[in-house]
């Protein structure tokens, strides 16, 4: 039974996808349906990447909830040398960034997949933001301290710590009976919120009355895409509920929260690309953006989806395996 | 015939080492105004780590890295097996002896003879590697070679965050992006000094850092 339900979520999402695909190229065969073809572009790459994001997550799946993990870690790992790369650092902080690339960053993947809860939740913010400094002192160097201490620890923070809540829902027990089909469906559930709010966001950005939230950040999040965005994503939760282990209307509460949380996100990193002058993080891989401007909305959700779903257990009395 | 297999493995291995130099330095590469090509070049780039060399060289199209070898210290090339190994073997490296250099047998000569009428070469004219912050002063082998061998397209190179990825004097590497921009060919002009010839190459390194 839930067998089915995992494979008609997948399948389902799939179908979209392929409708998604031909309508974008029957609308770019027909060069007079009006439409900006610079908008249609930015729809087409994002629905390439969808479709690379979803075989690649239904593949692990059926693999295990270690090849998610791992997944996730490795994704993370990429984000975070894009997030440093653009993020100027001083070359005494060369060893402090060998340890957090090589030591940190897998060692909190690790603990996910070891389900140890207990760590891996205060790994980052209590060790690594205390090991951080004490390695940049030691290396003598006290020029711009502060702030090159910031910088990796919003690095740490967004790129690995924050994503690595995304496959740590694959550790919790979601029910008395404990099955991985519930885990796989219900991270498939809360990416699919994500990505659908950042794509509805940006659908409700076109109609013709806009009210621009922060131009000086984003010239194309406005109120209209926020409000609608997260009402048809609220909508839309609702209507998968049955892929969770939430009734109907916790569902789209939570896909509420998921879809304002990415806006958050997106809205942060593009603060941070602003900053430095660039358009997204993938400007050194030339042709298309970076992994961090695809993924900045989940690292945001994740850990509020993650540790909403822990309270909703707890009020169910559903002990977790920690 | 055992060359037939030994080639192969070599040019396997060449790939392996390439894809490896890749995914570490997360290079892209990009060519302005210059397309890859296998004719004799001589490929000069600012130098500010030591694995400068072999990410270049894998930048490189396959068939064009076959043709290619990068011009490095003997004296470092060669401590330890596995890095002459990779030196000999693989990249197929013009080690120079920056120790004993000889009056009748300069860098520049011995460069000339090894690339006969096939090979393209890479060069780091800054002669040491920098900070990362300017490109250094050009020594002036640049200016000898191409004298010697007018006819070799010059293609400069800049090499961008290779500094952060391997710093001067650390041992081990930080997995950052890097970028790889190669910039239109230009030639030694008749009658044209050393100074201004070394200026103008300096110039076209660095104005590439703006692409």
């Amino acid at each position: 039974m839930s067998e089915w339900t995992t494979l008609g979520l997948v399948g389902g999402v799939l179908v979209l996808l392929a409708a998604a695909t031909v309508a974008i190229r029957a609308l770019r065969a027909r060069n007079d349906s009006g439409l900006n073809t610079a908008i249609l572009e930015t729809f087409r790459m994002r629905v390439h990447a969808w479709w690379v994001l979803c075989s690649v997550l239904a593949a692990t799946f059926f693999i295990g909830p270690t090849a998610t993990v791992v997944l996730f870690g490795l994704g993370a790992f990429w984000a975070l040398r894009e997030f440093i790369t653009l993020t100027p650092t001083r070359p005494s902080d060369h060893r402090t960034l060998f340890v957090v690339f090589f030591v940190i960053a897998p060692l909190q993947f690790v603990l996910v997949g070891l389900k140890n809860y207990p760590l891996y939740s205060i790994l980052i913010p209590v060790y690594a933001f205390l090991v951080i400094p004490g390695l940049i002192a030691l290396e003598g160097d006290y020029k711009r301290f502060l702030e090159r201490i910031a910088k990796i620890e919003a690095g740490l923070l967004i790129c690995v710590y924050c994503l690595s809540y995304a496959p740590a829902l694959m550790t919790l027990k979601l029910g008395p009976a404990h099955a991985f089909g519930a885990n796989a469906r219900l991270l498939f559930f809360f990416v699919l919120m994500v990505q659908l709010s950042d794509a509805l966001q940006y659908a409700w950005a076109q109609i013709p009355m806009r009210h621009v939230i922060v131009p000086s950040i984003h010239p194309t999040k406005t109120w209209e895409g926020l409000l609608f965005g997260s009402a048809s994503v609220t909508l839309l939760g609702g209507v998968f509920w049955w892929a969770t282990p939430f009734p109907w209307w916790l569902a789209a509460g939570m896909s509420l929260v998921v879809s304002v949380m990415g806006f958050a996100g997106s809205l942060t990193l593009s603060a941070i690309k602003r900053d430095r002058g660039v358009r997204d993080y993938g400007t050194l891989v030339e042709g298309h953006g970076g992994l961090l401007d695809r993924i900045d909305s989940l690292c945001f959700a994740a850990p509020v989806f993650f540790h909403f779903t822990l309270y909703w257990l707890k009020m169910q009395n559903i002990p977790q395996p920690w | 015939m055992p060359t037939a297999t030994t080639m192969d493995k070599v040019s396997l291995m060449r790939q392996v080492l390439a894809r490896t130099a890749q995914l570490l330095s997360g290079a892209s590469s990009r060519w302005i105004d210059s397309q890859p090509d296998t004719c004799q070049r001589v490929y000069f780039a600012n130098h500010t780590s030591h694995l400068d060399a072999v990410v270049l060289w894998s930048a490189l199209p396959a068939n064009v890295r076959e043709v290619t070898r990068p011009v490095a210290a003997k004296d470092y090339w060669t401590k330890g097996r596995i890095r002459r190994y990779l030196a000999t073997e693989v990249f197929n490296a013009l080690l120079i002896d920056r120790t004993e250099i000889k009056v009748h047998q300069s860098p520049v000569d011995v460069m000339i003879r090894e690339i006969g009428q096939r090979y393209s070469l890479i060069v780091f004219p800054e002669g040491g590697r920098g900070d990362g912050q300017e490109v250094g002063e050009f020594k002036s082998g640049l200016y000898y070679l191409s004298k010697k061998r007018p006819d070799l397209e010059l293609i400069p190179v800049y090499l961008d965050n290779m500094n952060r990825i391997l710093p001067r004097g650390k041992l081990l590497p930080v997995p950052l992006l890097s970028c790889i921009t190669f910039g239109p060919p230009m030639w030694l002009e008749s009658g044209e000094s050393k100074d201004l010839f070394l200026k103008r190459a300096r110039g076209a390194v660095r104005q590439l850092k703006e692409f």
